[in-house]
């Protein structure tokens, strides 16, 4: 099962956001503007650099909000291995509730047609290396 | 075309009047200089208020999967129980509950008082999921009360984590939202393991701290079982040609038991006679170590609060028994959630050490002792 919800932010958060997005785009307009009126280059940098700067925050801040938190109670795969007692017949499933280890089930030997045992029930885990 | 090219330039330049070049160096230093300043002091605020917002996201995540783990438990014992009224009420008082623990001040007899305290608090637990799911059996009010036991870890978790967040925020005391935020990722993990705990005992599923307990099942299927102390079944396997006391917990339900009264009845009943005690159960592993490794050791291998520990140590004492002990190795997460094929696994090999400790450490027609201990969930015998 998994579960996502949104964090609360607050306005004033927001319109800092906001404030912060508006100053880099004057920013950025200003450098292009201080290339194509003045000639300006090292000064047209400076400004591309705070625009830069400042889109980047913000951007960043707004990717804070909008992140959504996870929680997973996931029912995790869990097999059942039965086996003929008989003719050593081994059967895998999925886990169904009031399964449990040594339990003999009426579940049939495809074989030998005698009653199944449960042998094992686990999890397989894949390792992240 | 061309008035508004002239108005875009006119913009441009009344916007770059005031930031001419020497009065852009002049913001930049200005800039640097506020920068050095809030840094002296407000740095420690600064960092406060962002462990501070670390924290808070702990917190609201532990918040969901506690909810989500009552919703959970509140389920299963509509599923299993038939309650005829709702039990979200009973489940929520289930919650709160909380045990003293025994004034130490006075040392004598402590474990005795523990003991009963744990008695008293088990017998409760269980009355309470009864009245809660009339309609369950023994073995499903076991894994109930299994698992409203892991929803209430995850409730005390969460409201113990919150208590020093807001003392914090409270006192804005920097050395305990430090403390906080560095136990938090520790913490995460212990309640994400009992998340996944709550949906192994609600579904009846063995888990990690079984092993002991699937050791001992393995080892004593197929003989005559008796019953020896509260909730403990143990059964007489001739192996290697000695004489095998087996015991476990009563499964499959959701039991751990008084491993520790049995073996010392045991030893009592064969007059301290017993050649060895072979103790077998889950261990958390180091990080770097494998989930399923199997190590051999001496002393008492059972774990909880140690009141079943000290009979066997007494008991071992009185008689001079020697004791070995078998760990099979798993960390926190492993330990409560279902089972992993490495743990599974690892029982054979178990059964190899126990064979191989009998030929080597005793003679034949000697008694020997062979207890598995841990959490018997969805494991029969």
């Amino acid at each position: 099962m998994e579960m996502s919800s949104q964090v609360k932010i607050s306005t004033a958060f927001l319109v800092v956001i906001f404030l912060t997005l508006i100053l880099s785009f004057v920013a950025i307009y200003l450098s292009i503007s201080t290339v194509i009126f003045e000639g300006e280059y090292t000064e047209a940098l400076w400004w591309l650099l705070i625009g830069f700067m400042g889109l980047s925050i913000a951007t960043y801040m707004l990717y804070q909000t909008r992140r959504r938190i996870r929680i997973s109670i996931r029912p995790q795969p869990v097999m059942t291995m039965l086996i003929c007692e008989k003719c050593g017949f081994k059967n895998l499933r999925e886990f169904k509730r009031g399964d449990y280890v040594f339990k003999e089930t009426d579940e049939k030997c495809p074989k030998c047609n005698e009653n199944m045992y449960i042998a094992a029930i686990y999890r397989e885990v894949k390792e992240k290396v | 075309m061309m008035v508004s090219s002239s108005a875009l330039t006119s913009l441009c330049v009344k916007l770059n009047q005031p930031f001419g070049g020497d009065t852009l160096s002049w913001i930049f230093t200005l800039l640097i200089y506020i920068f050095f300043a809030i840094s002296i002091f407000y740095g420690q605020r600064i960092q406060l208020y962002v462990w501070l917002r670390e924290v808070e996201g702990s917190l609201y995540k532990l918040k969901r999967i506690r909810d989500e783990g009552k919703k959970i438990a509140i389920e299963t014992i509509r599923d299993i129980g038939k309650p005829v009224d709702d039990p979200t009420e009973r489940v929520d008082r289930f919650l709160e509950y909380f045990t003293i623990q025994p004034v130490s001040m006075d040392p004598a007899r402590v474990v005795w008082k523990l003991e009963h305290i744990l008695d008293v608090r088990d017998n409760r637990f269980k009355d309470e999921v009864r009245l809660m799911a009339p309609a369950a059996d023994e073995t499903q009010v076991n894994n109930l009360e299994n698992t409203l036991e892991a929803a209430l870890a995850l409730n005390m978790i969460y409201k113990i984590i919150r208590h020093y967040y807001l003392l914090g925020k409270k006192t804005l005391s920097l050395y305990v939202i430090m403390q906080l935020q560095m136990i938090m990722p520790m913490v995460m993990r212990e309640a994400e393991a009992y998340a996944s705990a709550l949906k192994a005992f609600a579904y009846g599923q063995p888990i990690g701290d079984g092993a002991g307990a699937l050791v001992a099942a393995k080892l004593m299927r197929g003989y005559q079982k008796r019953k020896i102390a509260k909730d403990v079944v143990v059964a007489t396997v001739p192996i290697e040609g000695r004489t095998a006391y087996v015991l476990k917990a009563e499964g499959p339900g959701g039991n751990v038991a008084k491993p520790g009264e049995a073996i010392k009845q045991l030893i009592e009943e064969n007059d301290g006679e017993v050649a060895s005690i072979i103790i077998i159960d889950a261990a958390l592993k180091l990080e770097g170590e494998k989930t399923g490794e199997v190590a051999e050791g001496i002393g008492v291998a059972i774990g909880g609060p140690g009141v079943e520990q000290y009979k066997v140590e007494e008991s071992l004492l009185q008689y001079k028994v020697p004791v070995n002990a078998i760990v099979i190795k798993e960390d926190i997460a492993d330990a409560v959630s279902p089972m992993r094929k490495e743990v599974f696994e690892a029982a054979e090999n178990a059964i190899n050490r126990i064979k191989r400790l009998i030929k080597e450490r005793t003679k034949e027609g000697d008694t020997v002792i062979i207890a598995g201990i841990g959490n018997t969930i969805g494991i029969g015998q």
